[in-house]
């Protein structure tokens, strides 16, 4: 998981920012590849999705406080019955979606429960 | 600066209105603003347009321009923009012809709002509605707009006492609004069963928690104050145009379950305004989902954070109580026809402080406010307006 | 010395059992795990394929040992299963791992034994001096035609290997290969499952070339199982490679810790390079252990390996990733109908 730092304040951006909102142009960005461990803040299930999902359904989406700091949103991969906030995840290398059956594979970041 | 004053407002029926092009709903929403300002199109000196996605949906952009034509408008080279910030685009709109009249810039502006969301598969209605969030850190991972309020939903529960029956209660409440407005897309009233029994959405969230997929077209007309007798005898004064932004995504948020775009527009509009909360008679807010309306009540200050479930349940928020919220029936019961919300909750607001609004009036309202959300909450549009 | 630097395994959590199949097929279960000795295979989860294994398995390689996946100069990936016909996984590997954009990198395809091709590969590239570091990857999402007696076994997994010279922890003394132009089980381009010559892939397929490459590199190297700990052959099923073990010479004791098909399945070009993760997962300094793969087509590589000190040693931690044990461990049952959604099988509105 590649983001990035801002040396001047000490802020992480995980997705990375080329400007910090806080510093702006007095911010000196630098590259950053996050630990991909986190803590689960909130979550839903969903059971109705976006075309390029349906075949997943029902599945965790979740927004995750990363140890660094930053907060993103993701999947989690677990049994919807077992997502719970402050749940400990760490990150996993998944396919995310497809551009049907002759288009481009997507491939990202997803967690799974860290034990 | 000049005050501004709304001289005429009209709406279509919201709904799947299968025999009405996107061209359709626009026309007939102006005729009937023209109508009820008694103003023929020539007077008209700019026109702002709220819609979200003519180009996802009807496969058409350059709406300004296209409007203006089918409103007979081109000939008169009449400048015509078209305004977007996802769901409160038509806030938006409102807020910038305000502004142009405001400014001295123009005398007679109309803002409309006009969304035509049936013509598509539902699959692609919901995906392109996930263009209101942040596309690439949200929709792309997953996310769907319904799913990322339900997130805001789970967060709030584990932090207040906000029962699912509370929830419910906030649609229950708007169904019974709207089947008491003739343009509402629901005219049936529910209960909170029907609520608890519908189908699951992004969990807490179900179907009833919801507004729809909607087709639909509103457009109100705005002038100096000092020249809105020549044009009605109810002239509404716009007391305060705020608007505010926020992150795009919900994960960047300071505080999952407040807006603070709301908190910081309702700020601003009561100050500009001179009124406390107890000045609103009654106010329109953006219930894209029921959560959303609990979030709203209590960022724009109506009661404290934690206490919207209660508020709610103890009917403060229904036509008879402290402060009727969503008079209108809300975007959960009048249906949610993206760029036209904001300007259908002006259009409420002034038959309420006219006394037009029939089985749902508030007695003696004199001053309303609304409050419009792009995305969740990336940006809000807060206007209050007042009779003269 | 050229030689692994270090190692990692990745196994889906899902599992379905030999009984489940049979029983919608209606076979017989006992025959079944009695012929083969398989019971239960890994099968991967509805967002997981060739790429996301091999990602996670170099990933686990890198967790054990300070590489800079900078230095890394070649990324192969063997596999029946690719992601895409024309686009090779090696790219979305080396991306994922940080080693792009000064490497060479592409597919290989050869069966079970794209695996171990591309860490023949890489030995040469290392050994040669045109690169530092090379990634050999076997991994796959094997299918089987519906009902057929490769449905029973075709699995999912995926072991990648760091090949360098600075400091391994095993050897790759020697290796060598016996190849020929077999049919004994092929898929043609674009079709969604392979086809078999039934019998005809034993004594002519799996056994006249592991017996044919291992008999090769016991001649060049004048030596013979006893000079083995440990000794790993490719397994469709659990029969094959105890019986041409016994064949070579080898013993039962020598063969267990590499074979992990009864709990796990054929991963196809995982399957070797798992089986030789399980033995350096036990392996202790001085072991000397011997693989033999084989690929239908057909071919197999054959490799003297001999474990140094370095497997021991703070610069290599073996506990910074899961075992082969760990990674069988808590599996999740699926049932046939939830095993077909995961693997494709139901034909879906597109």
């Amino acid at each position: 998981m590649l983001g990035t730092k801002c040396e001047t304040c000490g802020r992480y951006f995980f997705p990375p920012r080329s400007f910090c909102p806080d510093c702006r142009r007095n911010g000196k960005i630098t590259d950053y590849k996050f630990a991909g461990n986190g803590t689960v803040v909130t979550y839903t299930v969903i059971h109705t999705a976006n075309e390029q999902f349906e075949a997943y359904t029902p599945y965790v989406l979740a927004i995750i406080k990363l140890d660094e700091g930053p907060r993103m949103t993701a999947q989690v991969v677990c049994e919807p019955k077992d997502a719970k906030i402050g749940m400990r995840v760490k990150s996993t290398f998944r396919r995310i979606a497809t551009d049907g059956a002759s288009g481009i594979i997507h491939y990202g970041t997803k967690f799974v429960p860290a034990e | 600066m000049r005050d501004v004053a709304v001289i005429g407002a009209g709406c279509t029926t919201f709904g799947e209105k299968w025999s009405s092009s996107f061209r359709d709903l626009f026309v007939e929403a102006g005729a009937l603003a023209l109508e009820d300002a008694q103003l023929s199109g020539e007077q008209i000196d700019a026109m702002y347009v709220g819609n979200m996605s003519a180009g996802r949906f009807i496969e058409q952009e350059h709406i300004g321009a296209l409007i203006a034509d089918y409103a007979g408008l081109a000939t008169h080279h009449m400048p015509s923009t078209r305004v977007e910030a996802a769901c409160a685009s038509g806030g938006l709109a409102f807020r910038q012809a305000v502004i142009a009249v405001a400014s001295g810039m123009e005398d007679i502006v109309v803002a409309a709002g006009v969304e035509k969301m049936t013509d598509v598969e539902p699959g692609a209605s919901t995906d392109t509605l996930t263009g209101a969030a942040d596309r690439e850190w949200e929709g792309f991972v997953g996310a769907t707009f319904p799913g990322l309020y339900a997130m805001i939903a789970t967060d709030y529960m584990h932090r207040y006492p906000l029962t699912r029956e509370q929830l419910a209660m906030v649609a229950v409440k708007n169904h019974y609004n709207g089947a008491r407005n003739p343009i509402a897309q629901f005219q049936q009233e529910i209960t909170i069963d029907t609520v608890l029994k519908s189908t699951m959405v992004a969990e807490p969230l179900r179907l009833f928690d919801c507004s729809p997929i909607t087709d639909g077209a509103a457009a109100v007309i705005v002038a100096p104050l000092e020249r809105a007798r020549e044009f009605t005898d109810t002239p509404i004064k716009v007391l305060a145009s705020a608007q505010a932004s926020d992150t795009i995504t919900l994960h960047d948020r300071r505080d999952i379950s407040t807006l603070d775009a709301s908190v910081a527009a309702g700020k601003w509009a009561l100050k500009t305004a001179r009124c406390t909360h107890k000045d609103i008679d009654l106010v329109e807010v953006h219930d894209c989902f029921s959560i959303a309306e609990i979030c709203a009540i209590e960022d724009l200050g109506f009661c404290k954070k934690g206490e919207a479930g209660k508020f709610t349940a103890d009917g403060e928020t229904a036509l008879n109580g402290t402060i009727p919220v969503n008079t209108s029936g809300g975007l959960k019961a009048c249906g949610h026809p993206v760029g036209a919300t904001g300007i259908k909750q002006v259009f409420e607001i002034v038959q309420q402080l006219r006394g037009e609004a029939g089985k749902r009036q508030i007695d003696g309202a004199k001053i309303g406010m609304t409050h419009n959300v792009g995305g969740t909450g990336a940006t809000v549009a807060v206007h209050i307006l007042g009779r003269v | 010395m050229v030689g692994i630097i270090t190692y990692g395994v990745y196994i889906p959590r899902y599992r379905i059992r030999v009984e489940e199949i049979a029983r919608v097929w209606g076979a017989n279960a006992a025959e079944i795990s009695g012929g083969l000795g398989v019971f239960e295979k890994s099968v991967p989860d509805m967002d997981e394929d060739t790429a996301t294994i091999a990602v996670e398995a170099a990933r686990n390689a890198l967790a054990r040992r300070a590489v800079n996946p900078k230095e890394i100069g070649a990324v192969y990936v063997g596999s029946e299963s690719h992601p895409y016909a024309v686009k090779p996984t090696a790219c979305t590997v080396g991306e994922a791992i940080g080693a792009t954009p000064h490497m060479t990198a592409a597919d290989f395809e050869f069966a079970c034994k794209a695996g171990t091709a591309a860490i023949q590969t890489c030995m040469g590239m290392v050994a040669s001096g045109m690169i530092t570091y090379g990634l050999a990857i076997g991994s796959d999402v094997a299918q089987g035609a519906p009902s057929d007696a490769l449905e029973y076994t075709a699995a999912a997994g995926g072991a990648a290997f760091i090949i360098g010279r600075d400091d391994p922890i095993a050897v790759l003394n020697h290796t060598c290969s016996y190849t020929t132009d077999t049919p004994d089980f092929w898929r043609r381009e674009g079709q969604d499952y392979p086809r078999h010559g039934g019998r005809f892939t034993g004594e002519p397929g799996y056994f006249k070339h592991v017996e044919g490459a291992t008999r090769l590199l016991f001649e060049q190297l004048n030596k013979s199982p006893k000079d083995y700990e440990y000794a790993v052959f490719h397994q469709p099923n659990a029969k094959f490679p105890q019986k041409v073990a016994r064949v070579l010479g080898f013993k039962p004791e020598q063969v267990r810790p590499g074979l992990v098909v009864p709990r796990l399945g054929n991963t196809y070009s995982g399957a070797s390079p798992i089986g030789l993760a399980a033995t350096l997962d036990i392996a202790k300094p001085g072991d000397r252990i011997f693989v033999a793969s084989f690929g239908s087509g057909a071919g197999s590589d054959a490799f003297d390996i001999e474990v140094t000190d370095a497997i021991d040693n703070t610069a290599f931690n073996r506990n910074a990733a899961p075992s082969v044990e760990e990674l069988l461990k808590n599996p999740i049952y699926l049932d046939y109908a939830q095993y077909a959604r995961h693997k494709g099988k139901i034909v879906m509105q597109s």
